[in-house]
C-alpha cells in the first residue's frame, strides 16, 4: 500500500505540489476565517464591548465563546442576494473580487512554512528567485482594488480605488527597498558553504534569493534574527506591509467615515466576502512574511540549553519535528496578526498627504540609507 | 485665527512614545473587566463590559419614548380614529394610508357618524417621527414603546386597522392626561354629546 | 355687461388710511348697477372683509353679521352746505359710535353699507378686530366643532375666519344645542343642522337663481333650522350649488360624503362635457382618480353654478372596464405597429372610399386633425347628433359638448347626422371600404355590425361597445379629463380644458396618433405639441383664424369666436 503511494508519488511529482497546495489551502482559510473572529473580538475588547460571542453549535445552547461565528457569517454571505447595480461595468466589476484575492494566496505558494516533513520539504515552490517572486505578485494585488473601484460606477469607490493604487505603488518601493540589506546579510555564499547536518539538505540547491536561505541565517540564536540585526528594515517593512494590505492607519481606500466603505461601497453578499477574505489572506501572507524574514521562519533559537540538539533550530528529520516546526511558524504569524489587529484601535487613519510624505520623504530615503549602511558595514567586516 | 498648534520636542516627534502610549492604553481596556455604569444596577450573568445581552436583557423603555404608531381604542373598547386623514397629510414619509369610509361612514355604534374603512401603517416606512399622534384631533393614535417591529416580508409589515387596534388597545398612555384626582375618566367619544341631545326636547 | 358703456364717477375713499379711488356704482347679482359698498370697496383696495351670507351673485341680506367693519365718514353738511372741516381745512372723519353710548364704536355690515366720499373704513382697526372675534363666538355657539369628521374642512370659512379672526376661548358655558344630523334633504344632500350658521346663501339660490322655493328656516331663536318646506324635496338640478355656496360644512354632497379630504385634492382646471354649455369646472383628483367636479367661476359661461347631471356625470372616467390596450384583428398590439399599419392602410386607400364618423364630443384639435385626414382622402364625414330636455337655467338641449366646434372644423353640417344615410349606402354600394370612427357606436345609428363587416373599421373610443367589439383596429383614447385640448361651447366660445388624470392601460390622447397619423398620410408636419396644434389649426380654421386664437390667449376663460 505504502509502495504504491510512493510510486504514484514518485512518478507524478505534481501530485505532491497539489497535496502541498491543498494542505496549504486548509490551513489558510481556517486562519482567515478565524482572523476575522480574532478582529471582532479583539477590537470589541479593546473597545469595552464583548462581541460576537454567541454562534456555537446550532440547534444547541452551547456558545463556545462564539467560535461558530466565521460559519455562520460564511453561510450569510452566500445566502444573501447577489446584486450587480445597474450601471457597473458588469465583466470587471465581477472580476475584481477574484483579481484581489488570488495574489494573496499566490504569495503562499513560495513561502517555507516548515522544514521538512518526511522526505518534503514544506514550500509549495522553493523559487530560487522567491523574494522577488513575492514582490511581483503582491504589487497585483492593487489591481484587484483598482478594478473593483472603476467598475462601480459610482464616486466613492472610485476615489478608493485611486488611492489605493497611489498608496500600494508608493509603499511597495519602500518595502522593496528595506528587504535589500536582509538579503545582503543572508544571500553572503561564505556562511552557506559552512551548513551542516540536515540544514545541507534543506538549503540543497537553491539560489541566494531564496527564502528559505534567509530563515538559514536566522537560526543560530535569537540576535541572529533580522529583527535586531536590521530594525529599520523591519520598522519601514512593518508599515509598508500596513500600507500594502489596506490596514489601518493606512486604510485610505477603504476609510468608512469618507468613503462609505471605499472600493467595496457597491459590493455585496459573497462578492464582498471575496475582497474580505483576500484582506485577511493579505494580512497573513503580510505576517508570514516577516516572520520568515525577520523573525527566523519555522525556527525558535532556544539556545544550548534549553534546546542542546538543536530540536527547533535545524531542520527536521522526523514527522513529529516537522509539524512542530509548522505549529511554531504559525504562532508567529498569529502574534504579527495580533499586532496588525491591536494598532488599528490604536492609531487613527493618517491623511492622504502624510501617507506620501512617509512613504516617498521618509521611508524611501532611510531604506536606501540603510542599504548603503549595511554594505559600508560588510564592507568593513569582510 | 490661525491655532499655534505646540511646538513638539524632537523625542515626542519621533511618535514613538505616543505609539507606546497606545498599546497601553488599548491594553489597559482590552483586560478591563468592569461592569458597564448605565447598566452596572442591572445583575449580568456575564462579567461583561458595556454591552447589554439583548433578546435577555432588555432597555428600559423611558417614558415619552416614540415608538411604533397602534390605534388606541377609548375605556369602551371603541375605535376612537373618525378617519380625519390629517396624519396621512402630515405623516412625512408617507407610511400611513387611510381608505375613507364613504357615504356610510363605517360608523359602528350610535352617535358616532365616521370611521375609516382601512387604516394601513407601513411600518418599513415609519420614521417614528410623531407627528401623527401630534396632528391627532381625537387622540386616537398613539407611538407606544414597541421599537422591534420585525416581519418576513414586506407585506406583513404594513399594518392594518385590526392589527393596530389590537397592538395599541386600551392603552393607558391614550388618556392619562385626562386623569382626575387619579381616576382615569377617559375619554368617551360621542357619549356625553349623545346623552346631551338626548336630554333636549326633540324640536323635529 | 352692459355696464361697460357707461362712464361712472369715482369717489375717494380711505381703508386702513390708505386712499383709494373706486366707482360710486357697482354691479349686484342680477347685473344691475347699485351703489358701491363697503365690502366691494375694500375688496377693490385689496383687503378681504370676512363674510358669510355675502355672495356676489346672491341678494344681499345682511344676516350673518361677519362683515362688520368700523368706518368713519364726514360730519352733517351746516347751513353753508359744507361738512366740518378740520382746522387744516380737510373734511372731519366722525368715526361712527352707538348713539346711545358715545366713544363706543360702532360696526356697520360691510355687504350692505354704501360708500359716501371721503368715508374712512377701519377693516383692521383693534375695535373691527373685536367686533368680529365677537360675531365669531356667537356663530361658534352651537357648533359642534367637528371639523375632524366634517367634509367642508380645508375649504370652510368658520375654521378659516375662526383661525384668522376668532378667538381661542370662548364664554359659553351652558350646554349646545344639538340640531338634527345628517338629514336628508334631497337625493343628493345631506344636512348636518348643527353645523349651520344659518347665512341663508342655500335658500336664496335656490329660491333666487334657480327660482324652487325649497328651502327656508323652521323653528324659533336658537332652535333654527334649515328645512324644506313640508311636503317638498330639494330636488332640483341645481341643488349641488348650495353645498359649493354653503361656507360651512351643514350641506353636504351624498356623492363626496366621506370620500376624501378636500387637501388631497389636485384641483385641475376642466369643461363639464354633460351638455354644449360647456360649463367651467374644476376636476378635483388624488393619485388618479377623480372624485368631484366643482364649478369654476366664468361669468361668461356659468357664473359661480352648474347643474346636478353634469356635476355628477364623471362616474364612467374612472370605470373598469375602459378600453386600455391596442388591437388589430390578430389581437393585442402596440402603437407603432398598430399605427404603422393603418397608415400603410390609409396611404393605399383611394379617394373616396374612405368615411369618418367622428363625435361632437371630441375636441377642436382631433376634429381638426379627423378633417386633414378626409380632406386627403375627399371622405364623408358626420357626427352623431344627442338630445335632451333643456331647462331654464344652463342646461341645452344638445348633449354633444363640440358640436358647434364640429360644424366650425367643417366635420358635419348645420343639419349634425344627416351625412350617415350617405356612409351606409356608400358602404352597402361597397363604395365605402374604411370606415374611421370615433367615440360613436354607429351600431345604434343605422349601421348595423352586418354592414360593418364590409368595411376596415378603424375606431377609436373610450368605453366598450358594440362598435368596438368588431373593429380591425381598435385605438383606445382618453377621456377629457386626461388629456388636454379645446371645445367650442354652443355659443361660440373656444376653451381649453386641462389634464388631471393618467389614461389608463396603454391609452393615448387622440390628437396624438391622430397628429401621427396625419403625418404619415397627408405628410402634416410642422408642430409637437397641443399647443402648437391648436395655434396650427388657428391659422386654418375661418372661424378661430377671424378671432385671431392662439392657446395662450384662450386664457382660463376661453374666448368668443364668431358663428
Amino acid at each position: 500500500m505504502l509502495n504504491f503511494v510512493t510510486e504514484i508519488f514518485s512518478s507524478y511529482p505534481w501530485l505532491i505540489v497539489l497535496v502541498k497546495v491543498l494542505g496549504v489551502f486548509a490551513v489558510i482559510m481556517p486562519m482567515v476565517a478565524y482572523s476575522v473572529m480574532a478582529e471582532r473580538r479583539i477590537s470589541a475588547l479593546i473597545q469595552d464591548r464583548i462581541g460576537p460571542n454567541r454562534v456555537g453549535i446550532p440547534f444547541t445552547r452551547v456558545k463556545l465563546l462564539g467560535l461558530g461565528q466565521p460559519l455562520a457569517d460564511g453561510l450569510k454571505s452566500f445566502l444573501k442576494e447577489d446584486f450587480t447595480p445597474a450601471y457597473v461595468k458588469r465583466i470587471f466589476f465581477w472580476l475584481a473580487p477574484a483579481v484581489a484575492m488570488i495574489p494573496s494566496f499566490v504569495v503562499f505558494a513560495v513561502i517555507p512554512f516548515g522544514s521538512f516533513l518526511g522526505a518534503q520539504k514544506m514550500v509549495i515552490a522553493d523559487l530560487n528567485v522567491g523574494i522577488l517572486f513575492t514582490f511581483g505578485i503582491v504589487s497585483l494585488g492593487v489591481y484587484g482594488i483598482v478594478l473593483a473601484g472603476y467598475a462601480s460606477n459610482s464616486k466613492y469607490p472610485f476615489l478608493g480605488g485611486i488611492r489605493s493604487s497611489a498608496q500600494m505603488i508608493s509603499y511597495e518601493i519602500a518595502m522593496g527597498m528595506a528587504v535589500v540589506p536582509v538579503f545582503m546579510l543572508a544571500a553572503d555564499s561564505a556562511w552557506q558553504s559552512n551548513l551542516t547536518g540536515t540544514w545541507k539538505g534543506y538549503l540543497d540547491g537553491v539560489g541566494l534569493l531564496n527564502l528559505s536561505s534567509v530563515i538559514a541565517y536566522q537560526s543560530d540564536s535569537f540576535f541572529s534574527w533580522m529583527i535586531f540585526k536590521q530594525p529599520i528594515a523591519f520598522c519601514i517593512f512593518l508599515v509598508a506591509i500596513f500600507a500594502e494590505t489596506n490596514r489601518l492607519p493606512f486604510d485610505m481606500p477603504e476609510s468608512e467615515t469618507e468613503l462609505v466603505a471605499g472600493y467595496n461601497t457597491e459590493y455585496s453578499s459573497m462578492r464582498f466576502a471575496l475582497f474580505f477574505m483576500g484582506e485577511y489572506a493579505a494580512m497573513i501572507a503580510g505576517s508570514a512574511l516577516m516572520v520568515v524574514l525577520f523573525c527566523g521562519g519555522w525556527t525558535l533559537p532556544l539556545g544550548a540549553t534549553l534546546d542542546p540538539n538543536g530540536y527547533f533550530s535545524t531542520p527536521a528529520d522526523g514527522i513529529i519535528q516537522g509539524v512542530l516546526h509548522m505549529v511554531v511558524f504559525i504562532m508567529k504569524i498569529a502574534v504579527f496578526l495580533v499586532l496588525m489587529i491591536w494598532i488599528r484601535w490604536m492609531l487613527p487613519r493618517f491623511r492622504y498627504d502624510q501617507l506620501m510624505n512617509i512613504g516617498w520623504k521618509r521611508f524611501l530615503p532611510v531604506s536606501l540609507a540603510n542599504i548603503i549602511l549595511t554594505a559600508i558595514v560588510l564592507w568593513a567586516t569582510a | 485665527m490661525k491655532v499655534e498648534r505646540a511646538k513638539l520636542t524632537w523625542f515626542e516627534r519621533l511618535y514613538i512614545p505616543s505609539i507606546l502610549n497606545g498599546f497601553k492604553v488599548t491594553l489597559r481596556h482590552f483586560f478591563s473587566w468592569k461592569r458597564s455604569k448605565v447598566y452596572g444596577d442591572k445583575q449580568s450573568s456575564y462579567s461583561a463590559k458595556l454591552t447589554m445581552q439583548y433578546p435577555e436583557e432588555k432597555w428600559p423603555v423611558p417614558d415619552g419614548y416614540r415608538g411604533a404608531p397602534y390605534l388606541v381604542k377609548d375605556e369602551d373598547a371603541n375605535t376612537k380614529c373618525v378617519s380625519c386623514q390629517l396624519c396621512e397629510f402630515v405623516c412625512p414619509p408617507k407610511a400611513i394610508r387611510i381608505t375613507p369610509p364613504g357615504q356610510s361612514g363605517e360608523a359602528d355604534r350610535e352617535g358616532a357618524e365616521k370611521m375609516p374603512k382601512e387604516f394601513d401603517i407601513n411600518m418599513l416606512r415609519c420614521i417614528y417621527c410623531g407627528f401623527c399622534q401630534e396632528v391627532c384631533p381625537e387622540e386616537a393614535i398613539y407611538l407606544l414603546k414597541d421599537y422591534a417591529i420585525t416581519g418576513e416580508n414586506r407585506e406583513e409589515l404594513i399594518f392594518n386597522k385590526e392589527k393596530l387596534l389590537s397592538l395599541g388597545g386600551e392603552d393607558k398612555r391614550a388618556y392619562a392626561h385626562h386623569t382626575q384626582d387619579g381616576v382615569t375618566e377617559g375619554i368617551k367619544k360621542w357619549e356625553k354629546k349623545t346623552q346631551e341631545a338626548k336630554d333636549q326636547p326633540a324640536f323635529h | 355687461m352692459a355696464a361697460k358703456d357707461i362712464s361712472i364717477e369715482t369717489v375717494t375713499v380711505k381703508v386702513d388710511g390708505r386712499s383709494v379711488e373706486v366707482p360710486r356704482m357697482m354691479l349686484n347679482w342680477e347685473g344691475n348697477l347699485e351703489p358701491t359698498t363697503v365690502l366691494q370697496a375694500c375688496k377693490l383696495a385689496g383687503i378681504e372683509i370676512p363674510h358669510y351670507c355675502y355672495h356676489p351673485k346672491l341678494p344681499v341680506v345682511g344676516n350673518c353679521r361677519m362683515c362688520l367693519v368700523h368706518v368713519g365718514s364726514p360730519g352733517r353738511p351746516g347751513p353753508d352746505g359744507k361738512s366740518p372741516v378740520n382746522e387744516d381745512g380737510t373734511t372731519k372723519i366722525f368715526p361712527m359710535q352707538l348713539p346711545y353710548e358715545p366713544q363706543t364704536p360702532r360696526g356697520v355690515i360691510g355687504c350692505a353699507t354704501t360708500i359716501v366720499p371721503d368715508m374712512e373704513i377701519y377693516a383692521s382697526s383693534p375695535e373691527t378686530k373685536e367686533m368680529r372675534e365677537s360675531v365669531l363666538e356667537s356663530l361658534l355657539i352651537n357648533h359642534p366643532l367637528d371639523c375632524s369628521i366634517c367634509d367642508q374642512a380645508g375649504e370652510c370659512k368658520l375654521q378659516e375666519y375662526s383661525y384668522d379672526h376668532g378667538q381661542a376661548e370662548s364664554g359659553f358655558e351652558e350646554f349646545k344645542v344639538h340640531k338634527p344630523k345628517a338629514v336628508d334633504l334631497g337625493p343628493r344632500i345631506t344636512l348636518d343642522a348643527e353645523r349651520c350658521i344659518l347665512c341663508t346663501r342655500c335658500i336664496r339660490f335656490t329660491k333666487d337663481i334657480v327660482g324652487d322655493d325649497a328651502l327656508g328656516i323652521v323653528n324659533r331663536g336658537g332652535y333654527n333650522t334649515i328645512s324644506t318646506f313640508p311636503g317638498e324635496s330639494f330636488n332640483n338640478n341645481y341643488t349641488l350649488n348650495t353645498v359649493d355656496i354653503c361656507p360651512v360644512g351643514a350641506l353636504t354632497s351624498d356623492d363626496f360624503r366621506f370620500q376624501m379630504r378636500v387637501w388631497f385634492l389636485k384641483e385641475t382646471k376642466s369643461i363639464c362635457t354633460d351638455c354644449g354649455s360647456g360649463c367651467n369646472v374644476m376636476i378635483g383628483s388624488r393619485e388618479n382618480k377623480m372624485y368631484r367636479y366643482e364649478p369654476r367661476q366664468n361669468d361668461a359661461v356659468n357664473g359661480h353654478w352648474m347643474c346636478d347631471s353634469g356635476r355628477l356625470n364623471y362616474k364612467w372616467i374612472g370605470r373598469e372596464d375602459r378600453l386600455s390596450s391596442i388591437t388589430d384583428v390578430k389581437g393585442k398590439t402596440s402603437w407603432p405597429i398598430a399605427l404603422k399599419n393603418i397608415s400603410d392602410h390609409l396611404s393605399n386607400a383611394d379617394k373616396g372610399s374612405v368615411a369618418i364618423v367622428a363625435s361632437a364630443r371630441q375636441t377642436n384639435e382631433e376634429l381638426h386633425l379627423l378633417s386633414k385626414l378626409a380632406k386627403h382622402f375627399d371622405a364623408i364625414t358626420d357626427s352623431i347628433p344627442r338630445k335632451g330636455k333643456a331647462d331654464h337655467l344652463m342646461m341645452i338641449e344638445d348633449r354633444n359638448t363640440n358640436t358647434t366646434g364640429a360644424q366650425l372644423i367643417g366635420v358635419t353640417s348645420k343639419r349634425v347626422g344627416s351625412k350617415l344615410s350617405i356612409i351606409k349606402k356608400g358602404i352597402e354600394s361597397g363604395k365605402v371600404k374604411t370606415l374611421i370612427v370615433f367615440g360613436e357606436d354607429v351600431t345604434k345609428h343605422g349601421i348595423d355590425a352586418k354592414l360593418l363587416e364590409k368595411v376596415t373599421l378603424i375606431v377609436s373610443d373610450i368605453l366598450p361597445n358594440e362598435t368596438t367589439k368588431i373593429a380591425d383596429f381598435l385605438l383606445p383614447g382618453c377621456a377629457h379629463a386626461e388629456k388636454r385640448g379645446t371645445f367650442t361651447n354652443v355659443k361660440g366660445r373656444v376653451q381649453k380644458f386641462m389634464k388631471a388624470l393618467e389614461p389608463p392601460g396603454d391609452a393615448l390622447s387622440e390628437w396624438e396618433f391622430l397628429h401621427e397619423l396625419a403625418h404619415n398620410v397627408t405628410g402634416l408636419d410642422g408642430f409637437k405639441t397641443i399647443e402648437g396644434l391648436f395655434n396650427h389649426m388657428a391659422g386654418e380654421v375661418k372661424a378661430f383664424k377671424d378671432a385671431e386664437l392662439t392657446w395662450a390667449k384662450l386664457g382660463d376663460h376661453g374666448l368668443d369666436v364668431e358663428l
